[in-house]
Order: C-alpha cells, then sequence, then structure tokens
C-alpha cells in the first residue's frame, strides 16, 4: 500500500516537475513576446500567441491545485484577452502590468520548485491592477462604437474571460475529448456513465473533458495527464524531433569522447610503428569515426548565442525606463553557436555590458537630441564566427568613452604616473576601464562613467580563455569585443619540447612559428635594454626562453643570470611567436613536434596557482603534458608590460605626430653613426627597423632611395649629414648590410642610415649642452655616455625639403 | 566491544604511517610521471591514472623527511580527496591493519614541524607504532603558499 501511494506521489512530482520546466520556458518566452508587442502593438499573431501561453500557464495551475496562481494568471488573461480583441490597444502601464504578472508568476513557480507550494504571497495588488488595467480599458472601449455591444455592462471580467477560454480552446473538439475519455475509461480510471455525462456537458459549455471529469471528482488530475501524454504520443503531428536530455549526460557523453580521442592518439601512434596493413586500415578507420563522433557529440553541447540574448530585450527594456533612456535593441548573429559551459560564462559579462551601454552609454533623449542624434539610442548585439573563435560585440551610439577623465581618474586612483598616462594611447586609455581598482572607485563615488564591475567582465572572459577589448569615439559610442573559444574542452595545440618536458601550446595563441639554424641562432637574437629580443621582420619581437622562464634544468641558469652570452650560445632557436592580450612575443624552444588535438583536463588544486598552466593533457604515449597559459607565462615574464610601454609610445606618437617627445621618461633608440657619433632618437619617431643589402639602394637624381614597401624611400645616410663624416667614408661594398631606421610622417617614410643600432634603453632624458649643430636638439648623458639627442624631421626636411608635405596638400 | 578501523600501512624512511582504508582508493606500482616545472618541490609530477590526470606528492618532503636514496622507485597510493584523486609516493607497502578506535594517543613530542600537525594520532602496534596521516591536511598545499610568502617578506 505504502509503495503504491509512494509511486503515486513521484508520478505527481513528474508531473511537476514538467510543469515547472515547460512553464519556465513559455514565461521566458513571454518576456520576449511582451517587449515586442509592446513595438508592434497591433500584430494579432503576438497577442494570441501570448494569451495561449498564459493560458496553458492557468490550465495547468488549475489541474494541479496551485490556487494562488491559477488566480494571478487568471487576471492577466482577462487583460490579455481583451487585448487580443482589440477593446484596448497596449501601452507602456500594460505591458510593465504584465510583465510584472510574468514576474510574479516566475516566483510563484520558484516557490513550487522549493516548497511544492505555489507560495503564500497572493499578489492583491498586482491582480488588482491587472483588473484596473482592464478597467481602463473598458472607459476606454465605451468610445467605441462596436464594442457596446460586444462588451454588455452587466458581464463581470469573469464571464467575459471564460468567453475567451472557451473560445480558445474551441479547437479541442468533441472527437478528442471522447478519445481521452475513451482512454481514461480504457485505464479504469473512469466510469462509463461519468464520462457520457461530462462528454454531455462539454457539447454545452465546451469545456475541457479532462477538467470536467476533473472538477467532478470523476478523475484524478494525474490520470487526466497521464492519458493526455499517451495520446499525444499516439498522435503522429504532436511527435516532435527533439527529445529532452540532461545536461550531465551530456558532460559525461562528452568526458568519454574525450577518452575516445585518447585512446585513438594511441592507437594510431601504436599502428603506426606496425607493418601490417589490416590493422593500420582498422585504425584508419577508428581514426575517422572517432574524429566524426567527437564533432557531433561536440553539437550536442552547442547553444546559439539566442539563449543568452532572448533575455536582453527584456532587461533592456525595464532598464530603459528606469534610466529614462529610449533604446532600440538590435540583434545579428543570434544563431551563432557555443558551447553550453561557454554560454554559461559569458551570460552575467554580457548582461553586465548592457546594462552599462544603457546606464552610462546612451544619453537621455533630449541630450540626444541636442548633439544631433537621434532620440532613440541604439545598443547593438552581435556575434560571429571568426578563425576559430566567437566574437561578440556589444556596441552603443551614446556618448562614447572620455579618455581625459580616465586618464585623470587613473592618475588620482594612483593607478599610473602622471607620465606614463601621457604616453599612453586612447586605446590603452579605454582598456584601463577593465583595471580592478578603477571599477570601485567609479562606483564609490558614483560618477557617471564606464567601468562598474568591468574589471568583472574581463576577468571572467579571461578565465575561459577570451579577451576583451574596448574602442570608443567621444559622441560617437563605444563598443565592447569579446573574443572567445568555440569550446574549452578539446582543443587544436601545438606540441613543443624544452628543457626535456613536453609542453601544449593552445593555436589560439599561436600566430607563427620561426626557425633558425645554428650558423643564425645568435644573429637575429639582440640583446636591448638586458632583454633579448628578435627582429622579426623589421619588428622587435621579445624573447621569452621557456627553459629559463620554467627553471628547467638543462636550461639551468634561471631567469636572473640572462645575459648576453647566454643569448647567444643557444645554438639552434625554434621560436614560436604566440600573442596574449593582443601582444606578441616569441618563445625559445628546443624543438617544436606536432599539432594535436587535445583533450584539456584541469589541474589538481595543488597547482592551480601556478599561472603558467591552464592544464594538462595526455598524449598519445600515455604521457601526461602540461598545457602552457600564455597569458600566464608572458606575465610572469613581464615580457607584456615591457612591450606595452614601447607600443603605448609609438601609438602615441602616431596620434600626437610628433609632439609627443617631450621630457621626462623616454624609450630611446641609440644608434651608432661613424667612428663617435652616438645619437639617440625617441623610439616613438621610429616606424620600423630594418636591415638591407646595400645592392638594394638605388639612385634617383642625387638621392639614394630604395624600393621600400610599393614607395620610393629616399635614404639618409646620419653620418653624413650630422656626424659630418665625409661622402665616401662609407664604402659601396655590395655585400654589406645597411641598418635602416625608418621614419615615418604622414604615410611617407625616409630611411636613416646608420652604422649600428646599439641598443633601447628607457632613460630620464635631461638635455644639458643645448644644440651645437645642425639637427641636433642637444646632447644628454644616455647610459653613462654622451649622446646627441637627433631632431629627426628637422633632419630629414633638411635634406628632403617639402618631405612630406606635397602630394597630400594637392 | 570497541570499535575498530582497518589502516592502509605504508612504510617513510623506516616509520610506518597509515590512513584509515576508505580514503585509499587503489596502490599501484611506479608510474611514470611529468614533471610540473614552477611547481611546490613536494609535487614530483602528474600521472595518467586511466585517463585522469593526478598529482603526486612526495610524501618524505612533503613530511620533511630525507629525500629517497637515488634509485629507489617509490609506489603511489592513490588517496581520495574533496578535489578528487591524489597520489601519494611512499617508499613502500604495508599490510592492512586493524586497530581499536580508543587506542589511538596523541603523536610523540619528537614528532617536530608539518609532521606534527598532520598526524592525528599514534596507534601502538606490537613492537612498533602507526602514525596515522590526517590526508586532506597533507595534500593541501597552502601552508607552503603561505610559508613561501612569510619568508619573502
Amino acid at each position: 500500500m505504502e509503495n503504491a501511494w509512494c509511486s503515486k506521489n513521484e508520478f505527481m512530482d513528474d508531473i511537476v516537475k514538467d510543469f515547472l520546466i515547460e512553464s519556465n520556458e513559455n514565461l521566458d518566452r513571454l518576456d520576449q513576446e511582451l517587449v515586442k508587442l509592446e513595438s508592434e502593438p497591433s500584430s494579432k499573431e503576438l497577442l494570441a500567441s501570448v494569451f495561449r501561453t498564459i493560458h496553458t500557464i492557468k490550465g495547468s495551475c488549475g489541474f494541479l491545485g496551485f490556487t494562488r496562481l491559477e488566480k494571478l494568471a487568471h487576471a492577466g488573461e482577462n487583460l490579455l484577452s481583451r487585448l487580443r480583441d482589440g477593446k484596448l490597444t497596449l501601452n507602456a502601464d500594460i505591458t510593465s502590468g504584465l510583465l510584472a504578472m510574468v514576474d510574479a508568476v516566475r516566483q510563484m513557480l520558484g516557490a513550487v520548485k522549493t516548497t511544492g507550494k505555489d507560495g503564500e504571497e497572493d499578489y492583491k495588488a498586482l491582480i488588482e491592477l491587472l483588473a484596473r488595467l482592464q478597467g481602463e480599458a473598458k472607459a476606454g472601449t465605451e468610445t467605441a462604437p462596436k464594442e457596446s455591444v460586444a462588451q454588455p455592462e452587466g458581464k463581470t471580467p469573469n464571464q467575459a474571460m471564460e468567453a475567451e477560454v472557451s473560445r480558445a480552446k474551441a479547437v479541442e473538439n468533441v472527437a478528442d475529448a471522447s478519445k481521452l475519455g475513451g482512454l481514461l475509461v480504457e485505464r479504469g480510471h473512469v466510469r462509463e456513465e461519468d464520462l457520457a455525462q461530462a462528454l454531455q456537458q462539454q457539447e454545452i459549455g465546451r469545456k475541457k473533458i479532462g477538467e470536467i471529469l476533473v472538477a467532478q471528482g470523476a478523475a484524478k488530475p494525474e490520470d487526466v495527464v497521464a492519458a493526455q501524454k499517451t495520446l499525444e504520443a499516439r498522435n503522429p503531428d504532436a511527435v516532435v524531433e527533439t527529445i529532452r536530455v540532461g545536461v550531465n549526460l551530456l558532460d559525461r557523453l562528452m568526458n568519454l569522447v574525450g577518452e575516445l580521442v585518447l585512446a585513438r592518439n594511441q592507437l594510431l601512434q601504436f599502428s603506426s610503428s606496425r607493418q601490417d596493413a589490416g590493422f593500420q586500415a582498422v585504425s584508419q578507420r577508428m581514426n575517422l569515426i572517432a574524429t566524426e563522433l567527437q564533432e557531433e557529440v561536440m553539437k550536442t553541447r552547442m547553444q546559439p548565442i539566442g539563449n543568452v540574448w532572448d533575455k536582453f530585450p527584456r532587461t533592456v527594456r525595464d532598464l530603459a525606463l528606469s534610466c529614462g533612456r529610449d533604446v532600440r535593441l538590435e540583434m545579428e548573429g543570434q544563431d551563432t553557436e557555443l558551447d553550453r559551459t561557454i554560454i554559461e560564462a559569458i551570460k552575467d559579462p554580457l548582461t553586465h555590458l548592457v546594462r552599462n551601454a544603457i546606464d552610462h552609454g546612451i544619453e537621455a533623449p533630449d541630450v540626444r537630441k541636442q548633439a544631433g542624434k537621434m532620440a532613440t539610442g541604439v545598443l547593438k548585439l552581435r556575434a560571429f564566427h571568426e578563425g576559430g573563435q566567437v566574437n561578440i560585440e556589444v556596441s552603443d551610439d551614446g556618448a562614447g568613452l572620455n579618455a581625459e577623465r580616465i586618464r585623470q581618474k587613473a592618475i588620482e586612483r594612483g593607478v599610473v604616473s602622471a607620465q606614463h598616462v601621457g604616453r599612453m594611447s586612447d586605446r590603452d586609455i579605454f582598456n584601463m576601464i577593465f583595471l580592478p581598482g578603477f571599477s570601485t572607485a567609479e562606483k564609490v563615488t558614483n560618477v557617471s562613467g564606464r567601468g562598474v564591475g568591468m574589471d568583472v567582465v574581463k576577468t571572467n572572459v579571461e578565465k575561459i580563455g577570451g579577451t576583451v577589448d574596448v574602442q570608443s569615439t567621444a559622441g560617437r559610442g563605444t563598443t565592447v569585443k569579446i573574443k572567445i573559444p568555440l569550446t574549452l574542452a578539446i582543443i587544436p595545440a601545438l606540441m613543443v619540447t624544452s628543457g626535456g618536458e613536453r609542453f601544449a601550446i593552445p593555436q589560439v595563441s599561436l600566430l607563427e612559428l620561426v626557425r633558425m639554424d645554428s650558423g643564425e641562432a645568435g644573429k637575429g637574437i639582440e640583446m636591448v635594454h638586458g632583454a633579448p629580443v628578435y627582429r622579426l621582420r623589421g619588428r622587435l619581437l621579445p624573447l621569452v626562453y621557456m627553459n629559463r622562464e620554467l627553471q628547467l634544468l638543462s636550461g639551468g641558469r634561471g631567469k636572473k643570470k640572462e645575459d648576453d652570452s647566454a643569448a647567444k650560445e643557444d645554438s639552434i632557436a625554434n621560436i614560436v611567436v604566440v600573442q596574449a592580450d593582443g601582444r606578441e612575443f616569441g618563445l625559445v624552444v628546443d624543438e617544436i613536434t606536432d599539432t594535436e588535438e587535445i583533450v584539456v583536463k584541469p589541474l589538481g588544486q595543488q597547482l592551480k596557482g601556478i599561472t603558467a598552466y591552464s592544464g594538462a593533457t595526455i598524449m598519445g604515449d600515455g604521457r601526461v603534458a602540461l598545457i602552457l597559459d600564455i597569458l600566464g607565462l608572458a606575465q610572469r615574464a613581464q615580457v607584456i608590460s615591457a612591450r606595452e610601454s614601447a607600443l603605448a609610445e609609438k601609438e602615441k606618437e602616431k596620434e600626437a605626430g610628433g609632439e609627443g617627445a617631450a621630457q621626462g621618461h623616454q624609450t630611446l633608440l641609440v644608434v651608432q653613426c661613424g667612428d663617435k657619433g652616438r645619437m639617440a632618437i625617441p623610439l616613438s619617431l621610429v616606424a620600423r627597423l630594418e636591415e638591407f643589402p646595400a645592392s638594394a639602394v638605388e639612385l634617383a637624381g642625387a638621392q639614394e632611395v630604395m624600393q621600400y614597401r610599393g614607395q620610393i624611400m629616399p635614404l639618409i645616410r646620419l653620418s653624413r649629414v650630422v656626424a659630418g663624416v665625409a661622402t665616401d667614408a662609407a664604402p659601396a661594398d655590395a655585400e654589406a648590410r645597411l641598418q635602416v631606421v625608418v621614419y615615418s610622417e604622414a604615410g611617407k617614410s625616409v630611411g636613416l642610415v646608420v652604422d649600428r643600432i646599439v641598443d633601447i634603453v628607457d632613460e630620464k632624458l635631461v638635455v644639458q649642452t643645448p644644440a651645437q649643430r645642425h639637427g641636433v636638439l642637444g646632447s644628454s648623458v644616455v647610459q653613462k655616455r654622451v649622446t646627441d639627442l637627433l631632431d629627426v624631421p628637422s633632419v630629414v626636411r633638411e635634406v628632403i625639403p617639402g618631405f612630406a608635405e606635397s602630394p597630400q596638400a594637392v | 566491544m570497541s570499535t575498530t578501523q582497518q589502516f592502509c600501512t605504508f612504510f617513510l624512511d623506516g616509520h610506518v604511517f597509515g590512513t584509515p582504508v576508505p580514503k585509499v582508493q587503489e596502490v599501484i606500482q611506479h608510474q611514470e610521471m611529468t614533471r610540473v616545472p614552477l611547481a611546490p618541490e613536494v609535487v614530483s609530477g602528474l600521472i595518467n591514472l586511466r585517463g585522469q590526470i593526478v598529482s603526486a606528492i612526495d610524501l618524505r618532503r612533503r613530511l620533511g623527511l630525507e629525500d629517497r636514496p637515488a634509485g629507489q622507485l617509490p609506489m603511489n597510493v592513490v588517496v581520495r580527496t574533496n578535489d578528487g584523486a591524489v597520489s601519494l609516493l611512499v617508499d613502500e607497502i604495508g599490510d592492512v591493519i586493524e586497530v581499536e578506535e580508543d587506542t589511538l594517543e596523541s603523536p610523540p613530542e619528537t614528532l617536530q614541524g608539518f609532521a606534527r600537525e598532520v598526524v592525528r594520532g599514534v596507534y601502538k602496534l606490537s613492537g612498533r607504532l602507526l602514525l596515522a596521516l590526517d590526508i586532506d591536511r597533507v595534500v593541501d598545499l597552502s601552508d607552503l603558499a603561505k610559508a613561501k610568502n612569510n619568508r619573502e617578506f
């Protein structure tokens, strides 16, 4: 007996569970539809759909005995029915009322989920509000002539509703009803007489047969629901193409496929060492199947990003109302698919960005009008796949970020020094809003400006291997770009060896591979400011020696002892050019083996603190290899910050057009021209460093030129111009290499030929001796040696009068 | 009648250590390990336990004992922790011993340093002492990080 009771309870639980899942989905849809409805209030289709959804919820509540919930849904339904029949037009108040109802229903469902009851709150005020809104409708309809008939005075709202409900149910014909009844009788849940009676009633009242039977006490609600389900299953039209599968099951499947991929890798390695053709054929086939299976299983976990976005129309609407903004939400690429885990992880950051855009980005309508913009601001969400990554952009056409204010804030907060901030590009300035100290500061002072909790956005995105970038134009708006990997579980990676250990470098961080033979090795690698760099196509690429950074035994020296000779003695160098946080650097490894699909496995808590690894994987031979976290490694090696300042310098220069060279700390390129001519050029004026064969030099008139990036680039031999060395001091040896410092202005380039590039230094520049020679700003002590500070623009203009002026001016 | 508990025992530098049997997932032969550069030195490396990646902690180092003589291969005692499986490297595996719960005594005064913190107590066996280890404390390396910070400041 007790068993039977239990199973019945369980059965009931199942029904409630199904009801909850279904209702929650319905509510989500309601949110969207209501917001949409607000913009197209006359859409019959939408109204009908909204009505149907509420009606379904109400109906199920009735079955399951959630009376409070039913009452509320009922009130909403009444209001909706009048809307549907055109007796009332939707306005913001009504939408808010309906949305409030949706929220209340959601809360009650929450209560049902936790306690099994629909809560104590009866939402009297809300129900009254809904009734009042409906009353307004009545008042409104009296002016409309045709309504007077359709809505007789004496009819209570309830009766009106009943009529609506029965109309909605009219689809259910008697045949269906008798089928349901028949099934119930067949199962012995309902007596035949009761059914006959109920059917009669149904013909009169057009009520659902199930409802009648339950109301009469002739059938138990759970039996009716079960019978309905059976019928649905029998009906071929009702069969849907999808089934519900637990997320846990999918996760387990994913894990198993991960294992399979590993086993496959092992098998392949094994089979390649055998001479058995049959075996090889089988393992090849196995390989293909495993790959395909992996793809398919991955797909099961993919969800369109629209699932997250779906709730934004509601968020945007509510927020815009409360902030007094007028916002139109545009979405593009809703069906862009992402792994479930990633979808989960970006939900909060995205919500945050959307909130921020409305709160701080888009201005109030009158402000917008004054600025000559449309009163309605546009918030745009965009998602698309690119290069194995998913890009998500949140952009608004609001006021944009105020670089000046961020600069000030940054200095105030002591995030950066005033000097440093002056050298930062706007892009770097904007990205400071992601700094942790920054956001809290904004919050405390309650100053309007972006940055509230932006650090959380960044951390969350980076946690899943993504990057965030912000772009902004004052007065025109702000765009936040998020780049994230498609999936986290299985990733392509490059396998490298360093110090006898194997490591995996995720393909997403990879840019290119450079191999130098023993002869070349020392040559391309230079020491700049005590740190090794590699000259890659004229750019200086900071290098990180993996064996030293990770303190591997064969490297042995440790980072601190790194010196010139150490850098040069590594006979072969394989450089893996990687990027982290938008910056590039080179990772010097012993050997580059292969690219492989690896399954990412987490590291134990004992190793979590080491930022250089993001996880580990099992290789084809069964051994474990660590997966490098390029960002963590870069931060460890401090290669990013160093490069950042150099880059910032350059960018600042580009924007300021040459005025940036003021006092204070500067990064200087020290060059040698002639025997004694030691000169410094602000690095900010250097576009590139190049090396050319002397044979590349041609003559245009008396001017030495060379072809460079599709331009004719004039060359200036600094030793002649500034150091005053005789013309023929530079031997015309065609084999010699020319060291050229490229200087660009307004799209024109000029090459400054120097004898040798000495170093790049970061020093406080104090001009001690005023200029004594032409083309020199003055002399200063750099690295304890007297160095002339070159006035590049004037040198260039002296040799080439009218440089970078003529063609552009026309 | 007092309750008894089964202990899985192992040897470290001549001492007998033990942990309740339910804590132990399995005992396996020496496995090939992958070193983890930059890791605390008590972490000997990572092993592949049937597709699962497990950190191996050298118990000798963890307890401040002398390093194992070169050439002597350790055994793996894989224990269950809140954070999944962790392998403890020990010299040798002993028997499963049944002890009476109420014979647990506080650790001897001679036990010093960290070892004292992770030994819950001792059981007297015939002729020797069984040191009962608090596994969760052993695998939680946060004390190392703290110690390191203290040294730095």
